[in-house]
């Protein structure tokens, strides 16, 4: 449907559109910042593998002693196998971006549906659905990706499954909810009064009225996830130690820390610290906007 | 054989603490082309008769016996699917809320065309956008404002939007529950205008569902007057208004200002609808009727027709 004036009037209108998100006041703001943080995050790490000054991988024999601390070669130092830190911050977000991508987009798939079909059909089937995601709701959330993450063994996908299980009971919940009210309003019952099947109101009318909460808890538990994966390949259930991780660095840099060697830790933590706050910032943002209860 | 035939129809809400006989005993006949108001006051049951005439009394509420014969096919016998197809196409239903009845998120265009497409899948976009187009000039809402949200169209526009879609697929019936209870009263002689309209140009029957006798006395064809589930009074809405028969009737006529009488005092009726888990013995107005013989506390009054389309259920008339 969309026609060309329209794709242009959407560049066109991004300025104002900008614009009149700032003149939201203190959420549209936090959106903008959100962003801008995001998206030079994503942007490094995707060129990541071309602008990097050295191979991140690679050992640097030269110059001895290692960890070196920042120098015009290495502007953010090495760590205790010689490896340019720079070039390792430039490159070691993206399978934690990806950890925190596949795992949103799995609790998106799996919480979403079940929340719909149990909240809508109701009775013994919600009852039974309700207490399931409850009693993994119970288990501190770390705790349970670390168990299913050394069950599953590594590697991108096998994290981001184990993530994305603990945030599922999160979608199950909202969207129990929103639709447990949606469901009694008058336009759910004039659909039905017209004729309309049980699928089509909950595809057609339920959904599409839970779809901007949904958002709102997808960006808010991306930077959960992201603090998740840091913690996952903190504790080496990462991806492998040949692949540059920020937060693989973050511990090897803590045994350093003692020997006085800060930078090896302090800029993947930032890089970490940054990406969670670029997505926390949205998420805030987001909600913000979007609460009526909260709008002034 | 009339367009739709309601015959002894009971509904109850079967809660823990006992039934409750929402609708009990209702028989009416609406022809084509009539229009008929259904007055009576909250918990009178007047909505749970519209709903069960498209048989979406909500749970724990149950048909317990009766038909609803349209077209002489008994609705209560329909498949839920052959129900589903006759929802919007042959009887519409028009709820009291316009501000919460479209969905907030969809244009009005989608509006429509999700529900033509519901009982017609093969219509096209266009198609639908063009008979959207018409439907909407017919109940006066630009149809330039089709791309629109609901949110940025006034109550009385919604209501209007709402009646369109209802009358889109050109249905035999369209029901309408307390269409005009959320509006200002300008904005309602309006509505109820427009309704009465449409009626002459296309000829469906329209169900007035409301608690305000007023509204439908000059516009409607026939009136039943329910109370405590069952019908008191049905009759012409001219002849209603000349020659009330059931106290209940008269008294509602008294509650309505008279623009002749300036000084007349408004009369309300004492006393309160009774609870329904545990309805009076006898007649269910006795305990508000201020004209009771003794036995319309032990027996219950059948409905009669007095004179030929004038239906009473009252002792004195008997």
């Amino acid at each position: 449907m969309a026609e060309k004036g329209e794709t242009r009037g959407l560049l066109f209108g991004l300025i104002p559109g900008l614009k009149s998100l700032a003149e939201r006041g203190s959420a549209g703001w936090m959106i903008i910042i959100g962003t801008l943080i995001v998206f030079t995050i994503l942007l490094i790490t995707a060129l990541g593998p071309f602008i990097s000054p050295h191979d991140p991988t690679i050992p640097n024999v030269n110059p001895p002693p290692n960890p070196s601390p920042p120098s015009a070669n290495f502007p953010l130092g090495t760590n205790l196998l010689g490896q340019d830190m720079l070039s390792r911050i430039l490159c070691g977000g993206s399978i934690m971006i990806q950890v925190a991508f596949l795992s949103v987009v799995f609790c998106f798939l799996i919480g979403v549906p079940i929340g719909l079909l149990s909240s809508y059909v109701g009775g013994s089937l919600d009852k039974t659905f309700t207490l399931v995601m409850d009693s993994f709701y119970a288990f501190p959330g770390l705790v349970l990706a670390i168990a299913i993450a050394a069950m599953m063994g590594r590697g991108v996908i096998n994290l981001a499954l184990s993530i994305g299980v603990v945030y599922v009971p999160s979608y199950y919940r909202i969207v129990r909810s929103q639709v447990l009210t949606i469901k009694e309003l008058p336009y759910t019952e004039a659909a039905r009064a017209s004729g309309a099947r049980g699928r089509t109101i909950l595809l057609r009318y339920i959904l599409p009225n839970v779809v901007p909460s949904i958002v709102v808890v997808a960006t808010v538990n991306f930077a959960d996830a992201i603090l998740t994966a840091a913690g996952l390949t903190f504790i080496g259930l990462g991806v492998g130690i040949d692949v540059p991780d920020w937060g693989w660095d973050l511990s090897k840099g803590r045994e350093l820390l003692p020997s006085g060697a800060w930078w090896v830790i302090t800029f993947p933590g930032i890089m970490i610290v940054l990406l969670a706050l670029g997505f926390t910032l949205i998420g805030e943002g987001l909600s913000e906007l979007l609460n009526p209860r909260l709008e002034r | 054989m009339g367009l739709l035939e309601v015959d002894s129809l009971r509904v109850d809400y079967r809660t823990r603490r006992g039934s409750i006989r929402a609708v009990d005993d209702v028989s009416f006949k609406l022809e084509k082309g009539e229009l008929l108001g259904l007055v009576g006051e909250s918990g009178s049951g007047k909505s749970t008769l519209g709903l069960s005439i498209i048989r979406l009394v909500p749970p724990p509420g149950v048909i317990e016996q009766g038909s609803i014969r349209i077209d002489g096919d008994d609705i209560i016998d329909f498949s839920a699917e052959k129900m589903q197809s006759i929802r919007g196409s042959q009887i519409s239903f028009i709820f009291q809320d316009p501000m919460t009845s479209l969905s907030p998120v969809k244009k009005i265009s989608e509006h429509f065309i999700e529900f033509i497409r519901t009982h017609e899948p093969k219509t096209t976009k266009a198609e639908a956008l063009k008979r959207a187009n018409t439907t909407l000039r017919d109940v006066g809402i630009l149809p330039e404002r089709i791309a629109d949200y609901p949110h940025q169209f006034s109550g009385g526009m919604r209501q209007r939007i709402m009646i369109a879609l209802a009358i889109t697929l050109n249905p035999e019936i369209v029901i309408a529950d307390e269409p005009t209870t959320a509006l200002d009263v300008i904005v309602q002689a309006k509505i109820l205008d427009l309704l009465t309209e449409l009626r002459d140009r296309y000829g469906m029957a329209w169900i007035l569902i409301t608690h305000d006798l007023s509204v439908v006395l000059e516009r409607c064809d026939k009136i039943l007057v329910m109370y405590a589930g069952g019908i008191v009074e049905y009759a012409d809405s001219k002849e209603l208004f000349r020659n009330p028969r059931h106290p209940y009737t008269q008294r509602l006529l008294q509650g309505i200002p008279n623009i002749e009488f300036s000084d007349q005092k408004l009369k309300a009726i004492p006393g309160s609808p009774p609870n329904l888990l545990n309805p009076p013995n006898g007649c269910s107005f006795s305990p508000r009727c201020s004209e009771g013989e003794p036995r319309c506390k032990s027996e219950k009054p059948q409905l009669l027709e007095v004179i030929p389309n004038h239906f009473v259920r009252c002792f004195k008339e008997m």
